[in-house]
């Protein structure tokens, strides 16, 4: 059985349809999610809200454990869209994970993509930049390549691409690994009915610890990119 | 292979610069839209509840104060009021003490004035019987003495002569 992914070439860019399929549901759902939880507001919370307001404490706390709130605030936004939008995406692809279509794989994790998470850590690592320079000047941003010693300058260029590349493919990482697996157990299920019998519980075993995968590694990822945003941004070091 | 269907994205061949411009516009996009329709007044709500507290506190805050002032004032009027009762209280219990001594001394006086009246009245009474008893003597005499002598002797000289008699009888006496 040949698998393929369903790609088309737009000019100069090709794309992979399962892949924008994928992101355009993670997006829908969290943005469904947010905005029913929120369509309600009161001073008194009630049930999602309660739940909402608890992400924006937690990514406030995620935020704050690395700068102060002054400078930090402003990146509260894209914290939690960021680990909403993960923690969906982690989640998604283990419900009906690997359906092929004519031989194409459509239904995954978005982030079970290493373009989608090393774009996302890209972005990161272009705002945390980008940041940093509006925020402590030009010259403050290229001082600390050769702080503390001149002699550091290859490693904090080289720690440039690694805290990106490491940032995207942890997570890549984690769910694509978790997806082979889960798709070996469905094709073990699918072998036989003993294969079927014997697939159950590591099945089930594993969706759970997917799960558990799935909400942490959006933690991992939201933690980072506010650790690197700090580096550049704060003032204390 | 048997494990080549597991391999995700074992199809992809070049570099899919389409996947890095949809994961970028979808992913701010999205982010464009929470921060509009669902961050935004989530945000506001926290902040309008930050706010709430912080004047409902400053409220209470207040409310203790005024309290406890009002508590000391109501303290301070009780005792006031406590000290001007004993105040009345005595007063009224010396003023009862003078109104009793007043009583006292006055009915006192009244007994010891009915008591005279009554030993001068007694006396006048007692002059009066004496007065009387002086008379009828003097009458009876003289009608005893003209049965003696059995003769008249004139009304006037016997009275004069035994009022004289009883006169000199009560010295004598």
């Amino acid at each position: 059985m040949s698998h393929g992914v369903p790609e088309i070439t737009l000019g100069f860019l090709t794309f992979n349809l399962s892949t924008v399929l994928m992101l355009l549901i993670t997006a829908a759902i969290v943005f469904i999610i947010a905005v029913v939880a929120t369509r309600n507001l009161k001073l008194k919370p009630t049930g999602m809200q309660n739940f909402f307001e608890w992400i924006m404490d937690f990514v406030r706390g995620i935020i704050n454990s690395n700068m102060d709130w002054k400078t930090g605030g402003r990146f509260h936004i894209l914290g939690i869209t960021l680990i909403m939008f993960i923690a969906v995406g982690n989640l998604l692809g283990l419900p009906l994970g690997g359906v092929y279509i004519y031989g194409d794989l459509w239904w995954k994790s978005p982030t079970a993509d290493p373009v989608v998470t090393m774009t996302l850590a890209s972005m990161v690592m272009v705002l945390a930049t980008y940041y940093g320079i509006r925020m402590r000047g030009a010259k403050h941003y290229f001082k600390t390549f050769i702080q503390p010693m001149p002699f550091m300058f290859p490693l904090k260029i080289i720690e440039e691409f690694a805290n990106t590349l490491t940032l995207g493919l942890r997570l890549y990482g984690n769910i694509y690994a978790g997806e082979i697996l889960l798709g070996l157990l469905a094709g073990l299920a699918g072998s036989g009915i003993l294969g079927f019998i014997g697939a159950i519980v590591p099945t089930m075993a594993w969706l759970g610890f997917s799960i558990f995968i799935g909400f942490i590694q959006a933690f991992i990822f939201t933690m980072l990119t506010m650790v690197y945003i700090s580096h550049k941004v704060s003032t204390d070091h | 292979m048997f494990l080549d269907k597991f391999v995700l994205n074992a199809g992809a061949e070049a570099f899919n610069g389409g996947d890095v411009v949809a994961t970028l516009v979808i992913f701010l996009v999205l982010m464009f839209l929470l921060k509009k329709f669902a961050w935004g007044p989530l945000m506001g709500v926290m902040k309008q509840r930050e706010e709430l507290v912080a004047s409902e506190i400053d409220a209470a805050e207040n409310a203790r104060k005024e309290a406890a002032k009002t508590l000391e004032e109501q303290k301070a009027l009780l005792k006031e009021a406590r000290t001007e009762a004993q105040t009345i209280v005595e007063s009224a219990k010396k003023q009862g003490d003078i109104q009793r001594d007043e009583i006292i001394s006055a009915a006192r006086a009244e007994a010891n004035r009915l008591k005279e009246s009554a030993v001068r009245e007694i006396e006048t009474e007692k002059e009066k019987a004496i007065l009387a008893v002086r008379e009828e003597v003097v009458s009876l005499s003289v009608l005893a003495a003209s049965k003696v002598l059995g003769k008249e002797i004139s009304e006037e000289d016997n009275s004069a002569l035994i009022k004289e008699t009883i006169a000199k009888a009560g010295e004598a006496k």
